[in-house]
């Protein structure tokens, strides 16, 4: 989202040119082949054993390359660079159009937070492990009942001896069926006030009591699960700070989930699929004998498309200028995910329309365009206007933190 | 990706200030009750305030500083196009600085230091660009210049023709030899029937018919040949990035409006502005104003920096326009019983959006030659 800014600003210097030139020749040389499988759009996608271990395997590929964690300690498995080359590197992958890597979660929020606040030791035994891709992370911070409501999880852990005692459900957790550890949020304390009761767990994923169960999504296909503890046992020392600043904790989590705090790993976390794709999509359809890009309607439509997108872009341009964002400095941010999750999911529905009579195949057909991507993508769009909050509520935020207006 | 438009967005501290003088300039000198008050007038906008904006060296901003400016860019006018739109704040400004650029692409240094230092003073000047078919294509001309001996004689008319009755002179687009050329004329001595009063939807503007028959300039002032052409489109660039800045800031206005409204009316025991009916397009306003606005600073900032501006400018102009009149329209509907009588200033804003769609090319007509620039068709 942010690669095209950040590359305006990296400075030209002879040794940081140099630099760039060295990861794109590798990658160049590295790319893995196209699979003969449609890949997913994101960690969130992951969907079948192949499509992991493919994403996998590049993300160790590249970790072993030096292009990945270049920032974080090397006493950790890290790089110790400036952020620049990271910058750099994630800049070329995304010029390069290579798949994203897998560990999401480790590499862009638990990675950072225990970098940031855990113990020495928390660094020792999990870092490595988030870069190579060994050890996958998820999420366990949503529940059935709770939708959005982080402060209100009712997934209880109680202490006994070494150990604490897991019981309760988390769900929408992205690649649980592969992960090795999670970030959990419990209950530790139900008599406290509504934050105050609430603890951080780095817990481990395979112990007994502790089941996955895969949910279908309405592509069919599968990616998130359910998570279930059932007097699931894990070792006392799981726990991250102290008993009852679970909420600040996941907190500071979510100012790396969104970009707010620095410090993420590097490299792509989505297939990146904008406009450009689109217009090269309507190059290759076909209107009355001719390429569709010269339809009248089809320009008409891409062109709306186009300024949206560079609307987007360049407000994300203008957000780093404070004296034109000065008197609503909420604005840009607050709107961040509204603004990008419906531009790409009324995009990819366009792109639908652009197939002719093949609009209508699915993945898995061999007349699919692109292997069906395009559909897939609209119904996963919704991953996006759906989740971390609607677009609805989204618009209330809008409404009343921007705007000033009164609560519904 | 080869393609990938820039995103890039610069502003000076110098810029930040002059934007924080202007915005409070406008908001003293422009409450509702001044806008309303000017309607009625014949000239339509206070002198004083003119010439405060002259003293203030605002007029000056994009002259070069030998002929009495600031020798900045036209990039810079945004700073005070916006808050002057945002405020309704009626003046020639938007005139004066399209005849600026046109005199200072196309024009020779004489023209320029004949008329250049008095603008910067305060003498407005203006262009005549439009004609009948209201054709947005500016090389499309029926208005005529015959040129015999020393002298140039015009022939047929213009329209749309802004604060003619206070400028000092005209850039007045006519073909010449099957060419576009610029005459440039003075109006003093203009006879009182070439001058007839137009009425427009937005009642803060002044716009006149132009009737050239007869009327004769010194041919050394006719701007002819590339310069010329390099004349018409500094106008059209320096329109487009104005009607942005005035769009920009007149969402930001009418959102004003609005959301004063939304969180001070009430029906069925609750404010309107808690309804979801209302605050959801009201966020989609701040959207459009946020977009709009991007999109502005980052056609002035090629503007400054000298590029190819010709992309951002066209975007900046549909996105503003479309979500002006999206912002005017919605604020009418939002303000009920209210919004439909003549005391309401979501009309003015409305109005104002409705004029400045259609002034040089509305967004349906920059879609269409964007398409044509991003993606060619075969000849």
């Amino acid at each position: 989202m942010s690669e095209s800014v950040s590359d305006e600003r990296i400075l030209a210097s002879p040794e940081l040119d140099a630099f760039r030139s060295e990861v794109a020749a590798w990658l160049a040389a590295n790319r893995p082949p196209t699979p003969d499988f449609l890949l997913p759009e994101s960690f969130m996608e992951v969907g079948t054993d192949p499509q992991f271990h493919y994403l996998r395997d590049w993300q160790k590929k590249c970790y072993q390359a030096g292009y990945l964690g270049m920032t974080w300690p090397k006493a950790y498995g890290g790089g110790g660079k400036p952020q620049v080359y990271q910058d750099i590197a994630t800049a070329e992958m995304a010029r390069a159009k290579v798949p994203f890597f897998p560990n999401t979660i480790g590499l862009f929020w638990a990675g950072p937070l225990i970098l940031a606040i855990g113990t020495e030791e928390q660094k020792r035994r999990f870092i490595p492990g988030i870069l190579s891709g060994d050890d996958i992370w998820c999420q366990g911070f949503s529940e059935p009942d709770q939708g959005s409501d982080l402060a209100n999880a009712q997934t209880r852990a109680v202490r006994d001896g070494d150990h604490y005692v897991l019981n309760g459900s988390k769900i929408w957790t992205s690649l649980g069926q592969h992960a090795k550890y999670m970030i959990l949020l419990a209950k530790t304390d139900p008599a406290a006030r509504r934050y105050a009761g609430l603890s951080y767990f780095l817990i481990p994923m395979q112990v007994p009591g502790i089941r996955t169960q895969p949910i279908r999504k309405l592509t069919g296909e599968y990616g998130f699960t359910q998570t279930f503890f059932d007097d699931a046992r894990v070792p006392a020392d799981c726990l991250m700070g102290r008993e009852g600043e679970g909420w600040a904790i996941a907190m500071k989590t979510l100012t790396f989930e969104r970009g707010a705090s620095g410090g993420q790993a590097g490299g792509l976390t989505r297939m990146a699929l904008g406009i450009e794709d689109v217009i090269e999509l309507a190059r290759r359809s076909r209107r009355d004998g001719r390429p569709a890009i010269e339809d009248p309607f089809i320009r008409d439509q891409l062109v709306r498309f186009q300024i949206e997108a560079q609307g987007d872009r360049l407000c994300v341009a203008r957000g780093q200028v404070p004296a034109l964002c000065s008197e609503r400095p909420d604005a840009i941010p607050l709107s961040n995910k509204l603004r990008f999750s419906e531009h790409n999911r009324r995009l990819y529905q366009f792109a639908l329309t652009l197939q002719g009579a093949n609009g209508g195949r699915w993945v898995g057909d061999a007349q699919a365009v692109d292997g069906g991507l395009w559909p897939r993508s609209y119904l996963n769009a919704f991953a996006s206007t759906i989740g971390g909050g609607p677009s609805q509520i989204q618009a209330n935020i809008v409404g009343e933190r921007v705007l000033g207006l009164p609560k519904d | 990706m080869s393609d990938a438009l820039s995103t890039r967005i610069h502003f000076s501290d110098e810029q930040a200030m002059l934007l924080d003088s202007a915005a409070t300039f406008c908001r003293e000198r422009s409450p509702s009750a001044s806008v309303r008050r000017l309607l009625a007038t014949d000239t339509g906008f206070d002198p004083a305030v003119w010439q405060a904006m002259a003293d203030l060296g605002w007029l000056g901003i994009a002259v070069p500083e030998h002929f009495g400016g600031s020798g900045l860019s036209a990039g810079h006018l945004a700073v005070i196009a916006e808050p002057l739109g945002r405020h309704l704040l009626a003046t020639p400004f938007a005139s004066t600085q399209l005849f600026i650029q046109g005199l200072l692409a196309g024009g020779n240094e004489v023209l320029q230091a004949d008329w250049l230092p008095r603008i910067c003073q305060g003498t407005v000047g203006s262009v005549a660009l439009f004609e009948d078919d209201g054709d947005w294509d500016l090389s499309h001309l029926q208005a005529r210049a015959h040129v015999s001996g020393a002298t140039a004689t015009l022939q047929g008319h213009k329209t749309l023709v802004a604060d003619a009755a206070v400028a000092g002179a005209l850039l007045v687009s006519v073909q010449l030899d099957g060419e576009p050329a610029l005459a440039l004329l003075p109006t003093a001595g203009l006879p009182a029937q070439a001058l007839v009063r137009e009425t427009v939807v937005d009642e803060t503007r002044r716009s006149y018919r132009l009737q050239l028959d007869g009327l004769q300039v010194p041919a050394a002032t006719l701007i002819t040949g590339i310069a010329a052409l390099a004349a018409l489109q500094a106008m059209r660039n320096t329109a487009l990035l104005l009607a942005s800045a005035e769009a920009a800031g007149g969402i930001a206005g009418v959102l004003d409006v609005v959301v004063d409204y939304l969180n001070t009316r009430s029906a069925f025991g609750r404010k309107i502005g808690s309804y979801q009916g209302l605050k959801h397009p009201a966020a989609d306003m701040l959207v459009g104003l946020e977009r709009a606005r991007s999109h502005l600073h980052h056609a002035a900032t090629l503007l400054a920096d000298g590029d190819d501006a010709e992309i951002a400018l066209r975007m900046a102009k549909v996105e503003a326009g479309d979500s002006f009149v999206f912002a005017g329209d919605r604020a009418v509907q939002f303000h009920g019983g209210f919004g439909f009588t003549w005391d309401c200033d979501a009309q003015l804003y409305l109005r104002r959006a409705l004029w400045l769609q259609p002034w040089f090319g509305d967004a349906a007509h920059h879609r269409r030659r964007l398409a044509d620039r991003l993606w060619p068709l075969a000849a």
